[in-house]
């Protein structure tokens, strides 16, 4: 039981003077993400018949893979803001969110490692 | 991790059943949240039948004549009935609500009367306000300024600077859009929910006010400020038809704009 007022309580740690760049950034990679997630779809249809050799091209035009890899790294980047709300959210125990929050980051980073690279490999024609 | 259900002392039960047996007109049936603290019985939902010949239109009338004719032991808060002190602030039908002013015609069915969601339950649909009103201190609600007030007159406010607080300046600290926030449910205790920081708009929009900074500086927090995720369950609920929602809307535009 605590006896703490409850005006301590909620003062608690005082004010983090942040939060402003994690949401201001929500924000900006979702809009990023309406005009790359529209680019991409086009470009699938634009494609046509998606087959291995005409997709290769594809991504082999510089333009595409600068555009592709953005694409990877904006939702990746959207998706860690976003599941750091959620565990924020719903997770009370401090060990449980530190350890969620840890996970979420390295999971984030190794995904956008992978997507980069491969889109590299593929578009430098080393992909074999 | 997050509870997903009750602990075993507090799963509600059916309660007792009071029947207006004797009744000559419309009878309506509330099912009333109970919970007793000096019993170690678990809460329940007492079914009280109501004869609407004798009993005013509104759920507030119900309860009252509940106590004074059918069960003096059920506990609620209640003031005005006119909607401008918010003491009956209540969980009826399913959503908040202030028990003064909601018809009870309004209402198909049984009238399910709960306590304000998500907060220690004192005694029947009492909780316990005292975090609420720690979080309203908090943001200390009154006027700050460094430059005296003209020795003659009070503080002087254009009509357009006047018009901006009017809005936010009518809540009544209810509770009814705070305990609607399933993030202030989550974190009541760090976030300071939807009317707490409806009010500390409405001194950020004050223009007779000179803390404007401070006041920012105290609220920029990933969990004070940055728990609303814009669900507006807090506009959909409020008894006097006011938007925290947007309120808060615009506190974080006023962050983004001291940083751009």
């Amino acid at each position: 039981m605590s006896l703490r007022t409850p005006l301590g309580k909620v003062m608690g740690l005082g004010s983090a003077k942040g939060g402003t760049g994690h949401w201001w950034m929500q924000r900006v990679t979702a809009i990023a993400l309406i005009v790359l997630g529209l680019w991409f779809m086009i470009s699938l249809v634009a494609i046509g018949d998606l087959g291995y050799h005409s997709t290769i091209a594809w991504l082999a035009r510089p333009l595409n893979a600068v555009l592709l890899s953005s694409f990877v790294l904006t939702m990746l980047y959207h998706s860690k803001l976003g599941v750091q709300i959620v565990i924020e959210d719903y997770v009370g125990s401090p060990a449980w969110k530190v350890a969620g929050l840890l996970l979420s980051v390295f999971v984030h980073l190794l995904l956008a490692m992978a997507g980069v690279i491969a889109i590299l490999r593929i578009g430098a024609g080393g992909g074999s | 991790m997050v509870q997903l259900t009750l602990p075993a002392n507090s799963k509600v039960r059916k309660g007792e059943t009071h029947t207006a047996a004797d009744a000559v007109g419309d009878v309506r049936r509330l099912l009333v949240y109970r919970y007793d603290p000096d019993k170690q019985d678990n809460p329940r939902m007492d079914s009280y039948e109501v004869d609407m010949d004798s009993c005013g239109p509104m759920v507030l009338d119900a309860l009252i004549k509940i106590k004074n004719e059918i069960d003096p032991s059920l506990s609620f808060r209640r003031s005005c009935r006119e909607g401008i002190c918010g003491s009956c602030a209540m969980n009826i039908d399913g959503t908040n609500d202030l028990a003064c002013m909601r018809a009870i015609d309004d209402v198909k069915g049984d009238i399910k009367v709960y306590p304000l969601p998500h907060l220690p339950v004192i005694k029947d649909l009492v909780p316990d306000m005292s975090n609420f009103y720690a979080q309203y201190a908090l943001i200390k609600p009154w006027l700050q300024s460094s430059t005296p007030p003209p020795p003659d007159r009070e503080r002087l406010q254009s009509k357009e600077d006047q018009e901006k607080i009017d809005e936010p300046a009518a809540c009544i600290l209810c509770a009814c859009c705070s305990t609607a926030c399933p993030s202030y449910w989550w974190n009541d205790e760090r976030f300071l929910g939807p009317a707490t920081l409806l009010q500390a708009y409405r001194w950020l929009v004050d223009s007779r006010d000179e803390a404007t900074g401070e006041r920012l500086d105290q609220l920029e927090d990933p969990f004070r400020l940055y728990r609303c995720h814009t669900i507006m369950n807090c506009t959909n609920t409020c008894p006097k038809g006011l938007n925290p929602a947007r309120a808060i809307a615009e506190i974080k535009k006023m962050m983004l704009e001291r940083q751009h």
